[in-house]
C-alpha cells in the first residue's frame, strides 16, 4: 500500500510569540493554491467539506460534527473492498489522510475528535466474515444512530432540563451563537414561558448576530451588546446560559474564546452560570489555560475601517506588531455554577465520572 | 467704550468655548488647558470688585460649561481649582495662615461651630494680578502633567515584561514609550470595541520598535494569565478612588484581580473629580460617547499621577488638597 502524502498548508502573517506552536491560516488565500490535492486521494465529498471548514461555511461544533459524519457516509458508500484487502483494516487506512486533510482546512475540534474515534471503532468491530454491502449498510445505520442519539435527542433532554431552569421573567444572557442554547430558548419559548434574552457578542466573528436573527424570528424579545459592556449590562440579568465547545477532564470548560471573560463577570455579580453541552463533546484531555491548546484564525479579521481610517491596514509591514485572533478559551470550573447534560445536570467537576461511566459502557 | 468691547469678547469666546465642548472630540488634557486659559480671561476681563463677585462669575459660567458637555468632567474640576486659587490668594491677601483655613481637622469642626461666614467681600487691589499669577501657574502645571507621569515609567516597568492596556491613552502612551526608551518589554492592546481605538494605539507603540499585540475584547481572560502588569488611563478619577473609564475597563480589573495582576492607573490630577459612583456613572451621554464603566477601587492597585503614586485609598485626601468642600456643588 501506499503512503499517502498530504503536503502541509503554511502559516500566514506574524504568530505571537507565545503561540508560535500552534498553525495561523490566511482565509483569503484560497485552499487549493495552498494544498495541491491529489484528486486520486481524497474523496470529493471531503474535499468540499474541507474547503467549507477553510471558509467558515461550516462552523459550530454541532454542525461540524454532522456535516463530517455524512461526508464519512458518502465515503464509506463509495467504498469498495480492493482485492487482497480486509474491510476494516483497509477503509481505516482510507480515512487517515481525508482526516489529516481536513485537519490542515481547520484544525479538528473535539466533538469531532470524539465522532472519528468512533467510526474508526465501529469499522474495526466489523467481523471479517461479514460481506462488503451488508458491512456498509451496518456503518451507515451506526452513523446515523449516533447523530440521532448524541446530538439530536440529546438535544432534546438537555432542553427539557433546562426549560425547569427558565422561570417567568427571567432575563438572560447568551454568548455568541450556539445551536444548543438557542435550541433551548426557542423551546422554553414555544412552552409559553416569559423571558427576554440579551445577546452578547464580540469581534471579530460577530457570531451574535446570528443568534439574534435566530431567536427574533421566533418573536423572542432581544437585547444586543458588545462583550465591553457586560459588565453594564449584568445586573439586570437573572442567569447566563452557555454553550460549550468541549468540556474537558479536569473540568475546565473549552468555548469560544469571551466564554471565561462573562462566566468571571458574572460570578463577580453573583449570577448563576449554566452550560449546556452534549455528552459526546466530553474530552479526556487536561487543560489549565488557553495558551497550550487553541486555535488561531486568520490574523487579517482583525482590520476594521472606523471613520474612514483603517489603522491596522498594512500590519505587517510593521515589524512589531501583531494581531492576535484566538477562537477558543478555557473557563475554570469554579465560574460555572450548572453543567446540564443529557444524563442531567452535573457540576462541572464530575466530567471524569462520566467519561469513566461512557468508558464501561463501551 | 472699551469696556463694553472687552465684554463682548469675553462673551464671545465663551460662546465659541461651549460650542467646542458640545462637538467634543478633544482629549482631556487639550480641554483642561483650553479651561484654566478660558478662566484666567475671565478674571483677567471680566468685572468684578471682591473675590466673591469674581467666583460668582467663575460658577455661572462653570455650570454652563459643565451643562454643555457632562461626560469632560475635566471643566469641572479646573473650575474647582481655579476657586480654590482665589480663596487661597483672598486669604493670603487678608493675612490669615492658609492652613487654619483648609484643615478640616475634627477640632475645628467641634469648635468652629457655626464658621466659615467668609462673605469675601473685602475688595484688595492686588488680588486680580494675584489669582491671575496662580491661574498661569496651573496652566504650567498642567503643560507637565504627560511628562511628568512619563518620567516615572522606569519606575515601574522592567525588562522582558508583558504589560496589558486597553484602547487609547496619551497617557498611558507617553509612559510605556518613555520605559521603552532604556527596556524592552512586550505590550498587549485590547481594541476597546466598538470604536478600537486600540488599533491606533497599537500602531503607534509598534512605530517607535515596542512588541505590541492586537487582541480583541474577548481574549482578555484568556491571555491574564501570562500579564505581568495592567496599566490603564482613564476617563475620570471619583472620589472614592474609583475610576469612571471606558467601557470594558471594568472587565480588564475583574480579571487581573483574579489573576492577582497588579492593575496600574495612570492619571493626571486634573482628572480627579470629587463626585461618588451614582446612576449617572454608567449611562450613555451621547450617540457619540462610548458607554463608561465603574471600576471600584479594591480593584485598582496604584494610581500614577503628576505628583507621583498613590494607593487608591489616599485619593480622598488629594481631594481635599485641590478641591475646597463647599465647590464640590459647583
Amino acid at each position: 500500500s501506499h503512503c499517502s502524502h498530504i503536503p502541509l498548508r503554511s502559516d500566514y502573517g506574524y504568530k505571537v510569540s507565545l503561540f508560535s506552536h500552534l498553525h495561523q491560516y490566511s482565509r483569503k488565500a484560497p485552499l487549493t493554491q495552498q494544498i495541491s490535492i491529489p484528486a486520486t486521494v481524497i474523496h470529493p465529498s471531503i474535499v468540499r467539506l474541507g474547503l467549507q471548514y477553510s471558509q467558515g461555511i461550516v462552523a459550530g461544533s454541532n454542525a461540524r460534527s454532522v456535516a463530517l459524519l455524512h461526508a464519512f457516509k458518502q465515503v464509506i458508500q463509495d467504498y469498495s473492498t480492493p482485492p487482497n484487502e480486509e474491510l476494516p483494516r483497509d477503509l481505516v487506512n482510507k480515512l487517515k489522510p481525508y482526516i489529516s486533510f481536513l485537519n490542515q482546512c481547520r484544525p479538528l475540534s473535539a466533538s469531532m475528535g470524539n465522532a472519528i474515534k468512533y467510526i474508526k471503532k465501529e469499522i474495526s468491530n466489523i467481523p471479517s466474515q461479514c460481506k462488503e454491502e451488508e458491512a456498509k449498510k451496518k456503518l451507515l445505520l451506526c452513523i446515523d444512530n449516533y447523530v440521532n442519539e448524541k446530538i439530536t435527542l440529546a438535544a432534546k433532554a438537555i432542553s427539557k432540563c433546562a426549560i425547569d431552569k427558565i422561570s417567568d421573567g427571567d432575563v438572560i444572557l447568551v454568548y455568541g451563537c450556539s445551536s444548543l442554547v438557542n435550541h433551548i430558548l426557542c423551546e422554553a419559548f414555544e412552552k409559553q414561558r416569559k423571558f427576554r434574552v440579551i445577546v452578547v457578542d464580540s469581534r471579530p466573528r460577530l457570531e451574535g448576530r446570528e443568534a439574534l436573527r435566530r431567536l427574533v424570528k421566533r418573536g423572542i424579545r432581544c437585547t444586543y451588546v458588545l462583550i465591553s459592556a457586560v459588565s453594564y449590562i449584568l445586573p439586570e440579568v437573572s442567569k447566563v446560559f452557555l454553550g460549550a465547545h468541549a468540556l474537558l477532564a479536569n473540568g475546565y470548560v473549552m468555548s469560544r474564546v469571551g466564554t471565561s471573560q462573562i462566566a468571571l463577570v458574572a460570578k463577580a455579580y453573583n449570577v448563576p452560570v449554566l452550560v449546556c453541552c452534549e455528552t459526546y463533546k466530553f474530552c479526556e484531555r487536561v487543560q489549565t489555560d488557553s495558551f497550550v491548546s487553541n486555535e488561531l484564525d486568520d490574523p487579517d479579521d482583525l482590520i476594521v475601517t472606523r471613520e474612514g481610517k483603517t489603522q491596522l491596514a498594512d500590519w505587517q509591514s510593521v515589524k512589531s506588531l501583531g494581531l492576535l485572533n484566538l477562537v477558543y478559551d478555557v473557563t475554570p470550573p469554579d465560574f460555572v455554577d450548572l453543567v446540564i447534560t443529557e444524563l442531567g445536570m452535573i457540576p462541572c467537576t464530575s466530567v471524569p465520572v462520566v467519561l469513566r461511566v461512557k468508558n464501561v459502557d463501551q | 467704550m472699551p469696556g463694553a468691547d472687552k465684554e463682548t469678547d469675553l462673551g464671545e469666546r465663551i460662546e465659541a468655548f461651549l460650542a467646542e465642548l458640545k462637538r467634543g472630540g478633544r482629549g482631556s488634557g487639550e480641554t483642561a488647558r483650553s479651561t484654566a486659559a478660558l478662566l484666567r480671561r475671565i478674571t483677567a476681563q471680566a468685572r468684578w470688585s471682591s473675590a466673591g463677585d469674581l467666583m460668582e462669575i467663575i460658577r455661572k459660567e462653570g455650570r454652563r460649561m459643565t451643562a454643555a458637555q457632562p461626560s469632560e468632567t475635566t471643566v469641572g474640576n479646573m473650575v474647582r481649582r481655579v476657586l480654590k486659587i482665589i480663596r487661597e490668594e483672598y486669604a493670603r491677601s487678608r493675612g490669615s495662615s492658609e492652613e487654619a483655613d483648609q484643615q478640616e481637622s475634627l477640632h475645628k469642626l467641634l469648635t468652629s461651630g457655626g464658621s466659615s461666614e467668609e462673605n469675601f467681600r473685602q475688595h484688595f487691589a492686588p488680588l486680580k494680578a494675584n489669582v491671575i499669577e496662580a491661574i498661569n501657574e496651573l496652566l504650567t502645571e498642567l503643560e507637565g502633567t504627560t511628562d511628568n507621569i512619563a518620567m516615572q515609567a522606569l519606575e515601574h516597568i522592567h525588562s522582558n515584561e508583558v504589560i496589558m492596556t486597553i484602547g487609547r491613552s496619551r497617557t498611558v502612551e507617553a509612559f510605556l514609550k518613555d520605559a521603552a526608551r532604556k527596556r524592552k518589554f512586550h505590550v498587549i492592546v485590547a481594541e476597546c470595541a466598538p470604536f478600537c481605538q486600540g488599533h491606533e494605539m497599537a500602531t503607534s507603540l509598534s512605530e517607535d520598535g515596542i512588541e505590541t499585540t492586537v487582541i480583541p475584547d474577548a481574549a482578555i481572560f484568556a491571555v491574564m494569565s501570562r500579564v505581568n502588569k495592567v496599566i490603564i488611563g482613564t476617563q475620570t478619577v471619583l472620589a472614592n478612588g474609583g475610576l469612571r473609564a471606558v467601557n470594558g475597563t471594568h472587565t480588564l480589573a475583574l480579571a487581573a484581580k483574579h489573576h492577582s495582576t497588579p492593575l496600574i492607573v495612570c492619571a493626571p490630577m486634573f482628572k480627579l473629580s470629587p463626585q461618588v459612583p451614582g446612576q449617572n456613572s454608567l449611562t450613555c451621554v451621547n450617540a457619540h460617547c462610548p458607554v463608561f464603566d465603574y471600576v471600584p477601587p479594591e480593584l485598582i492597585t496604584l494610581f500614577i499621577s503628576n505628583i507621583g503614586g498613590n494607593a487608591p485609598s489616599y485619593i480622598y485626601r488629594l481631594m481635599s488638597e485641590l478641591y475646597h468642600p463647599e465647590d464640590h456643588e459647583l
